[in-house]
């Protein structure tokens, strides 16, 4: 699994962060960004979906390797 | 609280300080969503009251045609404020909360960095502190009125030790915003009486500073520089002043509805003692099911939204806390699920007007309900009918007496 913030999107609410620091963090503006080029490791793809599951701005997507947003 | 005429339909002629409407708002929404679902009034100088999730989700994005400029419910007379001695020396813009593009991300930006969550992590221990010292104020006589003796004082003093005043005030401040966000949504008087005082009490601190530096926020703010330019005084005026007004009747408010769900329902309330990793969940699910604020835009351009056309001059009400019980959005939107998973909640405000001190706020609410579970787990409110809550803008409980095992 994989997933980006929309930087466009993100207004800097920081449940990404809350949910999953191991996988968020965010800049002096609040603006998220994924760690590690959003890979996520197994055992955190459930905190990966919370964090998607919790952003009031639907700023985080799940990507493809290809790098194309996926459903 | 204010007496009005009674309203007989919602969808036409709706009244946000309607006494029914301020204890439990929840019925209103749930029957405009279905059949409105953006209601109207005349009432108060006129407004437009979206109910959906979606809707007020595409409202925050409509800029420039819905402004910032007068974030306020109701809205104050364009006369008053052209006359006003204290507006005229110290404005009447609260940046960034007034802003509108261009100036609004560079002004705001000037306060982010200041609430960024490790920004706001050093003041957990004064929070701490504060919550412990209230406690043992109270917790002898096995009652208090937990939002007068306990909630209002937690984000009151702390936002006093943020800006760098004087906390032994924060009573004054209270009044001051009770005055400004509470009476004087409906008396207009006071509303000027209380937004010159705070306005003045912050043009005189930021003379101060500006004369002789401090190592506190007020010198930093005057320290900024936006393109090269220094920061305008009213500009630093304004902000002190949100700084103030926005941190104190909301964060109190959400505090306080936490406080009074857990007396009202024990089951949630044994959980919250027995099950602290509840906490981050729990706290989320308030901010959604008690969301404490409304703001307004103020039309600027003609523009459809859905059925309904918001011509220039209209105030559009963001109500963000019904959004927060849409059924399209969240699944049995008006139960409380202490550990509900998927929580896209917009107690905060969405888009760029984003609530800049949400972290501040979340840090104060898991204090608070951290220290008072500890120190007192069982509690039980005395009298439901002594309750009283505030509405309009700002909704939370004013009164909660409680009794506790001493």
């Amino acid at each position: 699994m994989r997933v980006r913030v929309n930087a466009e999107k993100c207004e800097g609410h920081n449940r990404c962060c809350a949910l999953a620091p191991e996988l968020f963090d965010v800049d002096e503006y609040g603006t998220a960004t994924a760690l590690n080029d959003g890979k996520v490791p197994p055992e955190l793809e459930a905190k990966a979906k919370l964090a998607v599951e919790n952003c009031p701005e639907f700023a985080i997507e799940y990507v493809k390797d290809d790098g194309e947003r996926s459903k | 609280m204010t007496t009005t005429p009674p309203v007989n339909d919602w969808a036409t002629d709706y009244d946000i300080f309607d006494e029914s409407y301020v204890k439990d708002p929840v019925p209103v929404w749930n029957d405009l969503r279905g059949k409105c679902p953006i209601a109207h009034t005349e009432r108060w100088g006129g407004s437009w009251l979206p109910t959906s999730y979606d809707d007020i989700q595409a409202f925050v994005r409509m800029v420039p045609e819905l402004s910032s400029r007068d974030p306020l419910v109701v809205s104050a007379s364009r006369e008053e404020e052209e006359f006003d001695p204290i507006l005229k020396e110290y404005g009447n813009s609260a940046p960034p909360i007034t802003s509108d593009p261009p100036d609004h991300i560079p002004m705001r930006r000037l306060i982010l960095p200041l609430f960024t969550p490790k920004a706001v992590e050093p003041y957990r221990p004064f929070a701490k502190q504060l919550c412990h010292d209230l406690i043992d104020g109270f917790i002898g006589k096995g009652a208090c009125d937990a939002a007068l003796d306990y909630a209002v004082h937690v984000p009151a003093k702390t936002i006093a030790h943020v800006i760098g005043v004087d906390g032994e005030r924060s009573d004054e401040f209270v009044g001051w915003v009770r005055g400004l966000l509470e009476e004087g949504m409906t008396d207009p008087a006071k509303r000027i009486k209380y937004r010159g005082i705070i306005r003045q009490f912050f043009g005189e601190l930021v003379d101060a500073r500006t004369a002789k530096p401090k190592d506190d926020l007020v010198s930093h703010l005057l320290a900024q520089e936006i393109d090269g330019e220094p920061i305008a005084k009213k500009a630093v005026v304004g902000m002190c002043n949100l700084l103030l007004v926005a941190g104190i009747d909301t964060t109190w408010s959400s505090i306080s509805s936490s406080l009074w769900h857990f007396s009202t329902h024990p089951d949630d309330r044994r959980r919250m003692a027995n099950e602290p990793e509840l906490f981050p969940s729990a706290i989320e699910e308030m901010l959604r099911f008690y969301a404490p604020a409304t703001m307004a835009r103020e039309v600027t351009e003609e523009v459809q939204a859905g059925d309904v056309t918001f011509m220039p001059g209209d105030k559009v009400l963001l109500n963000f806390p019904a959004a927060n019980h849409d059924p399209s959005v969240f699944e049995d939107a008006d139960k409380v699920i202490l550990d509900r998973a998927k929580n896209r909640h917009i107690a905060f405000g969405i888009g760029s007007h984003r609530c800049a001190g949400s972290n501040l706020a979340r840090m104060e609410m898991d204090v608070a309900l951290r220290v008072w579970f500890e120190r007192i787990p069982e509690f039980e409110l005395t009298d439901p009918d002594a309750v009283t809550w505030a509405g309009g803008q700002v909704r939370g409980p004013r009164h909660l007496p409680f009794t506790f095992p001493v």
